[in-house]
C-alpha cells in the first residue's frame, strides 16, 4: 500500500488475525501498538491532529498514542483504560483485528474478553522489570483461553543496552512459567516500540538476534488450523421457511459451522432427536456450495423432513459430541456480585439457552503462581476457578481444549440479565 | 484445499451470523436503513442471511427531512426491489409535535434531534432491537462499542458499564421496556466496505461518485449549497467538482473534491487518503466526545 495503485485483488485474498495485545500503563503497550497502525499508514491525519491537540491540553510531554484507543470521557479523565478497545490495521500481507486490553488486576474479564477471539496474544515484558506477576497473569489468560500461539514482545531493549544476556535470562525466566501452562506456540521477540527496534524494521544494534520482526512474524504466523476441521458440528440458529410460490417446501437450517468439514451426500445425525438424513444441499444467497467449514455461515437442507429447531445441532453420524447435563467447567468471573454457591443462572452455549445450578466449586486458582487455593472457594469479581454445574436440559458440547465454539458458555444472572461469567469446558 | 477463509468472508459470516441472532433472539427487530453505503452493506448481508426467504424484519429510516434527495429516491427504489417493508420516522413531525425544538444559528442540524424521534419511533412499534451499521473504526467511542449494546429504558448507553461479550455467544436477554443496538458490521473497516460493494457489484447512491455541484467551504470543511444551510454574507457557493465520502445530513455531511466517478477510482483515493471518513463530519467537531455524549443519550 506504500506506494502506486492499491491492490484489490490482493487485498481480498488476505487472511484476517485477531490478537490481543496485553501489558501495564508503562510498559510501553500503547507506544507499541500507535507504531504498527503509524507504520502501517492506519492512523490518519485528523485522527493524530486531534490527539496533538489533547496532549497539549493535557501537558503532556510527548504526542501520546494512547489517547488513540482510550476514547471514553472517562479514560481520558483519569488517564486509564476501562474497556476492551478495538483497532484495525492491514498491511498488503493481511488484516488485523486487535482488542486491547488493559492490564491492571481489576481488568481480568476485559482480558478474557478480548482473548476469546483472538488467533494470538501479545503479552509485553519490560527488559528492565523481567517477568513480573502480571506477566504471569497474562500468559495464564492466553493459555487458559487456549489463544493458539502466544508472542511475548521483551520491550525497552534499548535501556538495558540491547543486551543478549538480558534478553536470554527473561526468555528463560518466562520458559520455566510456561512450562505449568498448556501453550502450544510461543515466541520471543527483543524490541524496542519507541526506538522501532524489531518492530517493523530490523534491529541494527541487536545483530545478535536472527529471528523475525514483530511485523514479519504477524504478517507471516500459521493461523490456517486455528480451526477445528475435524468434528462436524452444525448449531442450528434459525430455520429458513420462505413459504413462497418459488421456494413452497424449502426447508433451510441457518447458522454457522462451529467445527468440521461438511459435504452435500454427508450422513448427519440430528440432536438431539437422534434422526438421521442426508445433506441435500449447502446453500448460500450466491448459490450452493461444495463444502463448507467453520466458521462459515450457511444454510443446511436435508434430505428428509425431520424435525429440527433452534438449539439443535447438526453432526455426523459417526462423530457424535460429549452429551449431558452434568459439567464441569472452568470460570472466570466477571460481576461484582460474586458466585453463588448453588446458585441459578441462565446458560447459553452455541444457539442454545438453558439454566443451570451450581453444584459445587471445586477450586480457586491463584492467577498468579497457578496454585489451586482449596479453603476459599468464593469466586468473586476477576477470580478463577473450577466448578460443578448441572443444566436443565442436555447440551451438546467437546472439550474447549478440543473445540473453542461448542466448548464455551456463558453465564447470566437471572436477576438483571447480565454477562456474569465465561465458562470452558473441561 | 486450503480450509481458511479470506478476512471478508471471514467478517461477512461473522456480520450473517449475529444478524440471524438477533431474528432468533428479539420479538420485534428492526434494521436501521439510511441509505448511506454501510446500512447498504448491512442490508446486503441481512438478505443473505435469510435467503431464500424475505427479511424477517422491517427497515427504519429516521428522516431529518434534511437528507439529500438522491438518498431517498435511492432507498425507495430498493425497498421497492427487494419487497421489504418500510417504516419512516420523522424529525419534521417530532418538530411539528414539540417533542423537539429545531437548533438555531449558523449551524444548526437535525442530526442530535434524530436521537428523540428514532427513541419515539422505537417504542411506538415496540420495537426490541435496532441494528445499524456503525462501525469500530469510525470514532474512538464506537471502538468500544459491543455487537450486542444493551439499551435502559430511555435507551442510554452506558460506556462503563457494559456487558463482557465472549466468543460469538450474545447475551440478548432484557426487562421489560430495555432495547438493543446491535451493529452486526462492528469489525468492517472503510476499505472492507468498498471492496465488498465492489466484489458483491452493489448499487449505491450517485453521492458516492465524483458529480458537480453547487457548494461552499465553512471552517474547512465543502458542504453542498441547500435550503437547509443559511450562508453567511461572506460565504459564496461555486460549482465543485466533488463526492461524499459519507452520506448523512446535507446540514453536516462534508464533501471532498474528486473526480473518482467508479469504485476502482473511489478505492484507489479511499487507499491514500490521509484524512478518516468522518473528517468531514460536522457532527463529530462539536466537542471531544461528541460522538459519545450522543450515543450516551441514545444515538445509535
Amino acid at each position: 500500500m506504500d506506494n502506486g495503485t492499491f491492490d484489490s485483488k490482493g487485498y481480498l485474498d488476505m487472511e484476517l488475525l485477531r490478537f490481543t495485545t496485553a501489558g501495564s500503563v508503562d510498559d510501553g503497550k500503547s507506544t507499541l501498538i500507535g507504531r504498527l497502525l503509524y507504520d502501517s499508514k492506519s492512523i490518519f491525519e485528523d485522527q493524530l491532529e486531534a490527539i496533538e491537540q489533547s496532549s497539549i491540553q493535557r501537558g503532556d510531554e510527548n504526542v501520546n498514542l494512547a489517547l488513540l484507543t482510550d476514547g471514553l470521557k472517562a479514560e481520558r479523565e483519569q488517564g486509564i483504560t476501562i474497556d476492551v478497545a478495538y483497532r484495525y490495521f492491514a498491511t498488503p500481507k493481511r488484516k488485523f483485528i486487535i482488542a486491547d486490553t488493559p492490564g491492571h488486576i481489576q481488568y481480568t474479564r476485559n482480558m478474557v474478553t478480548g482473548a476469546s477471539t483472538a488467533n494470538l496474544a501479545l503479552i509485553l515484558v519490560d527488559a528492565r522489570n523481567g517477568i513480573v506477576e502480571q506477566t504471569h497473569r497474562h500468559a495464564f489468560i492466553a493459555s487458559l483461553l487456549q489463544i493458539p500461539h502466544i508472542v511475548i514482545c521483551i520491550n525497552k531493549m534499548d535501556l538495558v543496552d540491547y543486551s543478549k544476556e538480558r534478553y536470554d535470562e527473561i526468555k528463560e525466566q518466562f520458559s520455566e512459567f510456561a512450562g505449568k501452562l498448556d501453550v502450544k506456540d510461543v515466541r520471543f521477540l527483543p524490541i524496542s516500540a519507541l526506538k522501532g527496534d524489531n518492530v517493523v524494521e530490523r534491529s541494527k544494534t541487536m545483530d545478535w538476534y536472527e529471528g523475525p520482526t514483530l511485523m514479519y512474524l504477524l504478517e507471516t504466523i500459521h493461523i490456517a488450523s486455528d480451526q477445528n476441521h475435524i468434528d462436524c458440528r452444525f448449531p442450528v440458529q434459525w430455520v429458513i421457511r420462505p413459504q413462497s410460490d418459488e421456494y413452497h417446501d424449502y426447508r433451510g437450517y441457518a447458522g454457522r459451522i462451529a467445527g468440521g468439514i461438511f459435504k452435500p451426500g454427508d450422513d448427519i445425525m440430528a440432536l438431539p432427536s437422534g434422526f438421521t438424513s442426508k445433506i441435500k444441499a449447502i446453500d448460500t444467497f450466491t448459490g450452493p456450495v461444495d463444502e463448507a467449514f467453520a466458521p462459515m455461515s450457511v444454510t443446511i437442507t436435508l434430505e428428509d423432513n425431520i424435525d429440527i429447531s433452534r438449539g439443535d445441532m447438526i453432526v455426523r453420524e459417526n462423530n457424535i459430541p460429549k452429551q449431558g447435563q452434568d459439567l464441569d467447567l472452568m470460570v472466570c468471573w466477571m460481576n461484582e456480585k460474586p458466585l453463588m454457591h448453588k446458585g441459578k443462572y441462565y446458560l447459553q452455549h452455541t444457539s442454545k439457552d438453558v439454566r443451570c445450578v451450581v453444584k459445587e466449586v471445586k477450586y480457586k486458582v491463584d492467577i498468579n503462581t497457578l496454585h489451586r487455593i482449596e479453603d476459599d472457594k468464593n469466586i468473586g469479581l476477576n477470580e478463577i476457578g473450577r466448578i460443578s454445574i448441572r443444566t436443565t436440559a442436555p447440551l451438546f458440547y467437546d472439550t474447549y481444549r478440543r473445540n473453542r465454539n461448542t466448548g464455551s458458555v456463558i453465564l447470566i444472572d437471572e436477576a438483571t440479565n447480565n454477562t456474569v461469567g465465561a465458562g470452558m469446558i473441561i | 484445499m486450503n480450509y481458511n477463509l479470506n478476512h471478508l468472508s471471514e467478517i461477512e459470516a461473522e456480520s450473517i451470523f449475529v444478524i440471524r441472532e438477533v431474528a432468533a433472539q428479539f420479538e420485534r427487530p428492526v434494521l436501521m436503513f439510511s441509505g448511506g453505503k454501510d446500512s447498504i452493506v448491512m442490508l446486503h448481508l441481512a438478505r443473505k442471511a435469510f435467503w431464500p426467504a424475505k427479511l424477517p424484519f422491517p427497515l427504519l429510516h429516521v428522516d431529518t427531512g434534511h437528507n439529500f434527495q438522491e438518498t431517498i429516491d435511492f432507498r425507495d427504489e430498493l425497498v421497492e426491489k427487494i419487497g421489504a417493508n418500510l417504516i419512516v420516522g420523522s424529525v419534521q413531525e417530532s418538530i411539528d409535535q414539540g417533542r423537539v425544538v429545531e437548533e438555531k444559528g449558523i449551524n444548526a442540524s437535525r442530526n442530535v434531534l434524530q436521537t428523540v424521534t428514532l427513541l419515539d419511533t422505537l417504542e411506538a412499534h415496540k420495537f426490541d432491537a435496532a441494528m445499524g451499521g456503525a462501525r469500530r473504526d469510525e470514532e474512538k467511542a464506537r471502538a468500544k462499542e459491543r455487537f450486542f449494546s444493551h439499551r435502559d429504558e430511555f435507551g442510554q448507553w452506558d460506556p462503563k458499564n457494559q456487558r463482557p461479550e465472549l466468543w460469538n455467544i450474545f447475551n440478548g436477554k432484557k426487562q421489560m421496556g430495555e432495547h438493543f443496538r446491535v451493529f452486526p458490521i462492528s469489525n468492517w473497516t472503510e476499505m472492507d466496505i468498498w471492496q465488498y460493494i465492489l466484489q458483491e457489484n452493489i448499487d449505491i447512491p450517485n453521492l458516492y461518485f465524483s458529480h458537480t455541484r453547487e457548494c461552499f467551504e465553512r471552517d474547512g470543511i465543502i458542504l453542498a449549497n441547500s435550503d437547509f444551510i443559511p450562508l453567511k454574507p461572506e460565504e459564496k457557493t461555486e460549482q465543485m467538482v466533488v463526492r461524499f465520502r459519507t452520506i448523512g445530513d446535507m446540514t453536516c455531511t462534508g464533501a471532498t473534491r474528486s473526480t473518482a466517478n467508479n469504485l476502482e477510482d473511489i478505492i484507489q483515493e479511499v487507499a491514500s487518503s490521509r484524512i478518516t471518513e468522518r473528517g468531514g463530519r460536522a457532527d463529530d467537531k462539536r466537542a471531544e466526545t461528541a460522538m459519545e455524549d450522543r450515543k450516551k443519550e441514545g444515538y445509535f
